[in-house]
């Protein structure tokens, strides 16, 4: 069978949530792959969650709706809540540890914690935190090669320089720590 | 031309570019504002029309005297706001003329909900307002499909010259998938070719297009000449696509749009746990594909058609009609905003065939 991922970005609003996902997206359709973004919408409130859903595949993307999803990145706790328990069973889930004080309690999948909101302090802007996470995340799964991700974002940032730099700090920093966690 | 990662809905305000339909009037209403928000400052660039109107009777309104003078015309708009726009579905049908409108439905009745649903089959497929008449329905399953069926909603508008429907769920609206447009738009209709256009009829004799016929011989033809389109229609314009049909199917399931889809992830997983059903899904809702669904109803191992819908139960009454109690019919739905999920169409295959998990 064809190889199909699917992941959930899920936080508040202004986490970057939604551009992690589209960026995911835009690089897989970029390497050819089937790709599919779907947004939660519904009445929502100022500073509540939000969360997107990206599926990448070999072949055409049936179902668009994914109620357990292969992975999912939180980025807060009323996240982890919502969709820790829905992963699929030998899953992958990566928890915001800058935020989120637990863990998902669930022994059938591979859970890391990962200071994204730290860490971005440290590259120099609070706002990467997705960046890192998305980093971290095509590290470990491989769903799409880092080189592209790095071309993607140069070509969506190419004009803001200082921007730009501080992403790239991001890509390295997310990738950096994936490789001693996954170690 | 490159692929484009696009909403739903911003792609459908494209693809009317492309079909070279660059006159908009619209009211916004979740979950389609984003072709609204794309083509106000889109339309600009390729010199277009977009106006917000008052109210969706206003936009209808519009849309009638645009096309009537030779404008290739649309709208978008969901369920409540496409309510309020059916006296001039009516009144163009009346008077023949092209116009294409898209419903990216929502949960009804009434104000309803803002998630995706597809409870307005019946009055996208049945005519929608009064009098004598239908138009031509389109569904599509994915983004590319949306755009690919724009450009031809506008060719079946004007082939036929009659109001057209592309009828999308939220998710279709929502959703982003990567997605092509053709390397060269079509250009602008030019109304002095056209005609029936009402361009002024200074040098020549005067047109009228109009739906009202006080004399009621003069009405009962019209309604017979719009019968006759929509035969003509019903020969020439049915389309299906069909998935995992094969001999040993059980079951044949027929849905459409994005419960299609979702029947499609079902259907695989079965497949996996060696439960075989095939997928018909209608492209076309007006004309349905009856005889190709009839066909493939039919065959002899065929236990049940189901029909899977968001909706309580309204393509499963067409397809009752179509398979003449040739099969068992069944029917499984969600609906309010409720998109139900692979399993549960897997659970309703089982219960069907009476399989234990």
């Amino acid at each position: 069978m064809a190889q199909q991922n699917e992941v959930v970005f899920a936080g508040f609003g202004g986490q970057g949530i939604m551009t992690a996902g589209q960026l995911l997206a835009y690089t897989a359709m970029e390497e050819g792959k089937h790709v599919c973004w779907i947004p939660s919408y519904g009445p929502e409130m100022r500073g509540g969650t939000a969360n997107c859903t990206v599926v990448v595949s070999d072949k055409r993307i049936g179902s668009p709706i994914i109620n357990h999803p292969y992975s999912a990145c939180v980025f807060n706790r009323p996240s982890l809540e919502k969709f820790g328990g829905l992963i699929k069973k030998d899953g992958l889930l990566l928890i915001n540890s800058s935020l989120i004080d637990v863990s998902s309690e669930r022994d059938d999948l591979t859970e890391y914690l990962i200071p994204v909101n730290d860490i971005a302090v440290k590259v120099g802007n609070p706002k990467v935190a997705n960046i890192i996470m998305l980093a971290a995340y095509i590290e470990m799964t491989g769903i799409i090669k880092f080189k592209s991700l790095k071309n993607m974002l140069t070509k969506k940032l190419g004009k803001k320089k200082d921007l730009l730099e501080i992403n790239y700090s991001a890509l390295e920093e997310g990738r950096k720590l994936a490789k001693k966690l996954v170690k | 031309m490159a692929k484009r990662l696009m909403k739903g809905n911003e792609a459908i305000g494209e693809a009317a570019i492309a079909a070279g339909a660059p006159n908009y009037f619209a009211y916004p209403i979740t979950p389609q504002s984003e072709v609204a928000e794309y083509l106000c400052w889109r339309l600009p660039e390729v010199d277009g029309v977009f106006v917000q109107a008052e109210s969706e009777v206003a936009v209808g309104n519009m849309l009638f005297g645009a096309s009537a003078s030779g404008k290739r015309v649309f709208t978008t708009s969901s369920s409540p706001g496409i309510s309020l726009m059916q006296e001039t579905i009516s009144y163009m049908a009346g008077a023949h003329l092209p116009v294409v409108f898209v419903n990216i439905m929502r949960g009804g009745p009434g104000l309803g909900g803002i998630l995706p649903a597809q409870s307005d089959y019946f009055q996208a497929t049945k005519g929608g307002g009064h009098g004598d008449y239908r138009i031509i329905v389109l569904a599509p399953s994915s983004v590319q499909e949306a755009v690919d069926m724009m450009l031809w909603a506008f060719d079946l508008a004007e082939k036929y010259l009659t109001p057209v429907m592309l009828i999308g769920d939220g998710m279709i609206g929502q959703m982003m998938e990567s997605v092509e447009f053709p390397d060269k738009y079509r250009e602008e209709n030019n109304p002095d070719e056209i005609e029936w256009a009402l361009t002024g009829a200074k040098g020549r004799k005067a047109r009228i297009c109009k739906s009202l016929f006080l004399n009621p011989e003069q009405l009962e033809e019209n309604s017979f000449l719009l019968a006759e389109k929509y035969k003509k229609i019903k020969k020439a314009e049915r389309r299906c696509e069909l998935y995992n049909v094969k001999d040993d199917n059980k079951i044949i399931i027929t849905s459409y749009g994005t419960m299609a889809r979702i029947c499609q992830t079902a259907i695989d997983e079965l497949e996996g746990e060696g439960v075989s059903v095939g997928l018909f899904r209608p492209i076309t809702l007006f004309p349905y594909p009856e005889e190709e669904l009839y066909a493939e109803g039919s065959k002899k191992n065929i236990k049940c058609v189901l029909s899977v819908e968001m909706s309580t139960g309204q393509m499963v009454e067409d397809v009752e009609r179509i398979m003449k109690g040739k099969k068992k019919i069944d029917f499984f739905g969600r609906t309010g905003g409720v998109v139900p999920s692979p399993d549960e169409v897997k659970d309703k295959v089982r219960k069907i065939l009476r399989i234990k998990k």
